[in-house]
């Protein structure tokens, strides 16, 4: 907080009001619906709705459905922080250290992040066609795959379609964070230590943790709901709901098949599964991380 | 020689990396020029054909959707608009906000700040039923105004904004209330241009986050008139090559402003002087 603040009885309110007000119409009152939703029942005819304490919660519980979207969400988010994650600082630190050139590489390589994730999809989808998709005749030469029915090559699929462009994103951040350990640091290591893939372990890695964190929850929540529309434009789910993240399935039961008490119910749960990772993210990983 | 090797072997690799990023989008906008059987034949191309201007004129001025009410380049328009409006009316609302929770002594300041902010872990894949019959019963559905203001609806960047304003020192404050200059002109003669290279920064990231969303204008616009380009992927019809140049043109305004205004974003988000 500031040492010097303005004291005023009302002209504070009228700066917050704006914001406020927009959030408070379209996003609490939303949420405080979604909680209605996930508690009631909606009869078939949509007249009436009747509360029913946890059973929309039991019900998707009950649901393998729920369970292998739940199985895909985890994997899809591990694997995509991993992919992007990894390849995002391989290349940021192959850019830090070029003497000419940097900015060149840094404009090729910053662009996709602006790319929509649905024309992502789009665009995987070409790749992935059965009549001309060229990974897929590769891929298909190789070990005989087809996204149609094996799992594991439709996961193969929405992988490479959700990390290509969220690499874009890692490159960005891990660069900025290289860049901003100062020089001194740098040098004084490289007299202490001649292996200069030592010293990365040792000394630029860890100073890179807090952008590693800071990132690896962006890649999460990427992978959790910006992957939506990567989904809806490539595998829909196929095989059989295999490839169905938790936004996806939820979005499907509420729309498709208009139930919006178990919509609203898998809401609840992912803001719960946010708000742990959110909280775990605070409590163990920030106090572990030194800032430099 | 060791200098040499560990830069050549760096140059591969961003290489590697860039081609990565660039070799698909450049065959589909190869294949984009071609025509439907050539692609249907012998698959995506390589080289760039002569079909370019007739592809992508057609697809622009086609009148496509369900009852044939729109264009593509009706479509940019709306795109336009939304991503435009999401990133003013959000810049400015945050902007206002930050300030006074920077710069007020607020009664239940700590209770304001976790109603702002709590917010951003409530992103509107999980809220996307509810606020559409909100919209429903406020007669938004099928309306810009529909379009941006839900999407404007984030107090990330407030986040941005408060964290800056933490950075700015007390003293422009003390000499500015020397100069005898109110909240008001405080906020507007020294607070906005200090912060002219965070604006752009959030601006330029909002633009980006209202053009690519997908899900929202798929379920508030009904009527055609109010497609997105983004949207409109999943709902244009036509041959191969038009879907293509379809494609092509929905990446080209926010890969354009990134990389035209990199600079300002860069250094807005990551705050390096």
């Amino acid at each position: 907080m500031k040492k010097v603040q303005f004291k005023s009885s009302y002209s504070q309110y009228l700066f917050l009001a704006p914001q406020l007000g927009i959030l408070l119409i379209f996003l609490y009152w939303p949420i405080i619906q979604t909680f209605r939703d996930a508690f009631t029942m909606q009869d078939a005819f949509g007249f009436g709705a009747t509360f029913v304490w946890f059973d929309n919660f039991l019900f998707i519980f009950d649901d393998p459905a729920y369970f292998i979207a739940f199985k895909f969400t985890i994997i899809y988010s591990f694997v995509i922080t991993l992919i992007t994650g990894s390849i995002g600082l391989l290349l940021a630190v192959q850019a830090n250290n070029v003497m000419h050139g940097k900015s060149t590489y840094k404009t090729l390589l910053i662009w996709p992040y602006a790319i929509a994730p649905a024309v992502v999809g789009v665009m995987a989808n070409y790749f992935f066609s059965e009549r001309f998709g060229l990974l897929y005749h590769l891929f298909h030469e190789l070990w005989g795959f087809n996204w149609y029915e094996s799992v594991f090559d439709s996961y193969i699929y929405v992988i490479i379609a959700g990390s290509w462009k969220q690499i874009s994103a890692n490159f960005i951040f891990f660069l900025a964070g290289l860049q901003a350990i100062q020089k001194s640091v740098i040098e004084a290591s490289m007299i202490d230590c001649k292996n200069s893939f030592r010293r990365f372990w040792t000394i630029t890695f860890p100073l890179l943790m807090p952008t590693t964190f800071f990132l690896i929850i962006i890649n999460i929540t990427y992978a959790f709901f910006d992957t939506f529309g990567i989904i809806d434009t490539t595998t829909i789910g196929a095989p059989s709901g295999e490839t169905r993240t938790l936004v996806y399935k939820a979005y499907m039961d509420g729309f498709r098949g208009l139930d919006l008490g178990s919509a609203g119910a898998q809401s609840i749960m992912m803001m719960l599964i946010v708000l742990v990772i959110t909280i775990f993210q605070f409590r163990y990983i920030e106090g572990k991380i030194h800032y430099n | 020689m060791t200098r040499f090797i560990t830069s050549s072997f760096s140059h591969l690799i961003l290489l590697i990396g860039i081609l990565i990023m660039v070799v698909p989008v450049w065959m589909i906008f190869a294949s984009s020029t071609h025509t439907s059987s050539m692609i249907n034949m012998n698959g995506l191309q390589m080289f760039v054909g002569d079909s370019f201007y007739e592809n992508y004129l057609r697809v622009l001025l086609y009148q496509g959707g369900f009852f044939k009410e729109i264009t593509a380049l009706k479509m940019f328009f709306n795109s336009f608009i939304m991503a435009t409006g999401v990133a003013i009316l959000s810049v400015v609302t945050s902007l206002m906000a930050a300030y006074a929770l920077v710069y007020y002594r607020i009664k239940y300041a700590t209770l304001l700040f976790w109603i702002i902010f709590i917010t951003i872990l409530v992103p509107l894949e999980l809220r996307i039923f509810p606020t559409y019959s909100v919209m429903a019963e406020l007669n938004l559905v099928n309306s810009y105004f529909g379009l941006i203001v839900p999407i404007s609806a984030s107090a990330i960047a407030t986040l941005f904004f408060r964290q800056f304003y933490k950075t700015v020192p007390d003293e422009l404050l003390e000499s500015a209330k020397l100069d005898g200059a109110n909240t008001w002109r405080f906020f507007v003669d020294f607070l906005i241009p200090l912060s002219k290279t965070m604006i752009v920064a959030m601006l330029i990231f909002m633009f980006v986050f209202g053009y690519n969303q997908y899900l929202w204008p798929l379920l508030v616009t009904t009527s055609e008139q109010y497609w997105t380009v983004v949207m409109g992927l999943k709902m244009m019809s036509g041959s191969i090559v038009h879907r293509f140049a379809f494609v092509m043109m929905s990446m080209v305004p926010p890969i354009l402003i990134i990389i035209v205004l990199q600079k300002h974003f860069i250094k807005g988000v990551f705050q390096d002087k």
